[in-house]
């Protein structure tokens, strides 16, 4: 396939395997800070190209994994409301809530609707105008703007039954929060899409402040390799810095539109991290200009105390400081039928992902 | 009958509707005489052959889609069954639930493509049932067929891969993945214009070629939902035997490729609705392959991985890149990623 199969060529592939083989002298710790990475990482079974000096471990660049619970307790309180349709990604429908998750709430007839872009949540809005819409925003960078750009249709068009209720995130904040509590790695291989928004400057303070080098990376295996050959070299060398190697997609400066969508619309604000807790300006919410389509803002609901499980150790998985099978429930109490964490649920958590794909 | 353009409730009462409906559409296209005496059963004839019985249910959104519609599925469905199980498709049931309101130019074209299906393949439809329900209560139609079918010589244990050995290859007949993406891109909340058609279809006849090396082939299976990951996974489990898939060597189509990579899916799950998965004794691996490629839904046929002595109960998938990993049973339907 064109553009896919040039970053899938076992030749050129094998052959930065050996360059990473002969340049690697001493013991690197890789964090890959994007799920989509970890799923690649295991789908194409690349720990096996590595030797034995290059390990790779997952960061929190799961949205699903490092949402609150309750966030998903209080989107199953609004899918009870009246006349209310939730929008929401694929992700989270089976992601477990305190007592229930989306996918049960569906089957007791909630009017739960997987979308794939905002747009759809909107064009919902627009046919149902007797209904409540909300749009459950999740993830970084890469979809916060898509929810900006849904709200300032929305007040264009005047379409005041949407609404979006935020978990949007930002990255910087729970890298530079990983290295200030000191867990061993040695690199950050960036996330691609998330970059593609931000441009790679977001990222400078890495190298200049904790003097860890940072490679934007493609999703291909080929893409992954060059990346990890380059934090290799970085380390070797002993010149950290901010690298694109996906530079097909990501700029210096990033996507200056989606920028000044994102900002339009949203502001920082403190926000949880599953692993992490509370990090300074980590999360988006909707300013006040727009706050006739925030959720929050519009709809009061009696939320269930937030109950986490006992035993679950997404936090210190996603802080890359244990493997999911060092997990007493991986693939016992815990699998994708049965998930007792956010980790095993999302395509891109380290747990679904070392499940589907490594277990041994 | 025609003074109707969609289906009433009425069509289901037993009365008159309903006689009118199977004398002028079910009798009309699925003709045959032991269907004509309609009786409340079909009389069969069989000598002391071994039979093959099975049925399945077919729901499917959209009902139209490229390459078929719940029609061809309903027949191919359950002839794929009996075929995979070494039989030879005698005769079907077909049962039809209809919601109320469900227009009758989609009820004759659905049932025009079964009688056409069936013909292919060579069965008889010789009985039925019609039911139907409120709007609301069914999604536009529901089609339910058995069938039974006599067993060919020599097809003992190819149920449950009896007789598999280490060293045995894996076959499958074509591309991947064809029919689900097919049913995705026709879904209306996802545009976009795939050109992705459905494989559906009754593979017997492909089959056949293949049982003329009677114990050699193995194993058979169709691989449906849960698509070729599933078949495997599910082969091995508990086995003595594991399996290792090369990945370069099962056949994806380009366009599929490009929509499972756009929605995040994985092709070795995704449904087929024409493919068949095969285990065949090694000294014959090339000329059943070879015999597939004669017909026209095995010409795109491949060898793609092998039975093996390490890890017993586990499918490794040997990637394109040279690396490995696991291919375990879905834990349920796949979703469509985020980012």
């Amino acid at each position: 396939m064109k553009y896919i199969d040039e970053y899938r060529d076992k030749e050129k592939i094998l052959l930065l395997a050996s360059q990473i083989k002969k340049i690697s002298t001493k013991k690197i710790r890789l964090m890959e800070v994007c799920g989509g990475h970890t799923m690649a990482i295991q789908r194409f079974g690349i720990p096996d190209l590595l030797p034995d000096t290059v390990e790779l471990v997952s960061g929190p660049g799961c949205p699903v994994c490092v949402t609150s619970r309750s966030y998903i307790d209080k989107a199953i309180a609004f899918s009870k409301l009246t006349d209310v349709i939730i929008t929401t990604y694929g992700d989270l429908i089976r992601v477990p809530g305190s007592s229930s998750s989306l996918d049960k709430e569906k089957a007791h007839g909630a009017d739960i609707r997987i979308v794939y872009s905002v747009l759809d949540a909107l064009n919902i809005a627009d046919a149902n105008p007797l209904k409540k819409v909300i749009f459950l925003g999740i993830g970084f960078e890469t979809t916060a703007p898509g929810s900006a750009a849904g709200i300032m249709k929305a007040h264009l068009a005047q379409l005041f039954n949407f609404s979006v209720f935020s978990a949007h995130k930002v990255m910087p904040p729970p890298m530079a929060a990983l290295i200030d509590e000191g867990v061993d790695i040695q690199g950050y291989i960036g996330p691609g899409h998330v970059s593609t928004i931000t441009g790679s400057y977001i990222y400078d303070f890495i190298p200049k402040k904790y003097g860890l080098g940072v490679v934007i990376s493609g999703f291909e295996p080929l893409d992954m390799m060059q990346s990890i050959y380059m934090l290799v070299n970085q380390f070797e060398t002993n010149k950290p810095k901010v690298e694109i190697q996906y530079s097909r997609a990501v700029k210096t400066e990033g996507n200056i539109k989606a920028q000044e969508i994102l900002n339009e619309v949203f502001e920082y604000r403190d926000d949880w991290w599953r692993g992490l807790g509370v990090l300074k300006m980590s999360g988006l919410g909707i300013k006040e200009k727009y706050s006739e389509f925030d959720a929050e803002k519009l709809y009061q609901v009696d939320v269930e105390p937030t109950k986490e499980d006992k035993g679950c150790i997404c936090g210190i998985i996603l802080k890359g400081v244990a493997k999911p099978s060092d997990c007493n429930l991986f693939g016992k109490a815990c699998t994708p039928s049965e998930p007792v964490g956010a980790c095993m649920v999302s395509n891109e958590g380290a747990c679904a992902a070392y499940y589907k794909y490594k277990r041994e | 009958m025609r003074n109707n353009e969609t289906i009433l409730l009425g069509h289901g009462s037993g009365g008159r509707l309903t006689h009118d409906l199977i004398r002028d559409l079910f009798v009309k296209y699925f003709k045959n005489e032991i269907l004509q005496t309609q009786g409340d059963s079909a009389i069969l004839n069989f000598s002391n052959d071994k039979l093959a019985f099975t049925t399945d249910s077919f729901v499917v959104d959209p009902i139209f889609f490229p390459g078929g519609n719940i029609g061809n599925l309903a027949i191919a469905g359950t002839v794929n069954d009996l075929a995979v199980s070494g039989a030879e498709p005698k005769y079907l049931s077909a049962g039809f639930i209809l919601e109320e309101g469900l227009s009758f130019e989609y009820l004759e074209k659905i049932v025009k493509t079964m009688a056409e299906e069936a013909d292919k393949a060579g069965v008889q439809i010789v009985t039925g049932d019609t039911k139907v329900v409120e709007r609301g209560k069914c999604d536009k139609i529901f089609i339910n067929t058995s069938g039974i079918g006599t067993l060919f010589p020599n097809t003992e244990g190819i149920v449950m891969g009896d007789h598999i050995q280490i060293g045995d290859k894996i076959i499958i007949n074509g591309y991947i993945g064809d029919h689900g993406m097919a049913v995705m891109s026709a879904r209306n909340n996802l545009k976009i214009n795939s050109n992705i058609i459905s494989d559906c279809a009754c593979l017997n006849k492909l089959i056949e070629k293949a049982l003329q090396f009677g114990h050699d082939v193995k194993f058979m299976r169709d691989a449906t939902r849960g698509g070729l990951g599933t078949v495997l996974a599910e082969l091995c489990e508990h086995k003595s035997f594991g399996i290792n898939l090369l990945e370069e060597n099962i056949p994806v189509r380009e366009n599929v490729r490009g929509m499972c990579e756009l929605l995040g899916f994985d092709p070795l799950y995704v449904a087929n609705e024409g493919k068949v998965v095969m285990v065949v004794a090694k000294a014959y691996a090339d000329k059943i392959l070879s015999s597939l490629r004669q017909h026209p839904l095995g010409k795109d046929a491949s060898i793609i991985g092998e039975i093996v002595e390490q890890h017993p109960g586990r499918t490794w998938l040997l990637t394109s890149i040279g690396g490995k990993r696991i291919v375990d049973m879905p834990a349920g339907e796949q979703l469509p990623r985020i980012c």
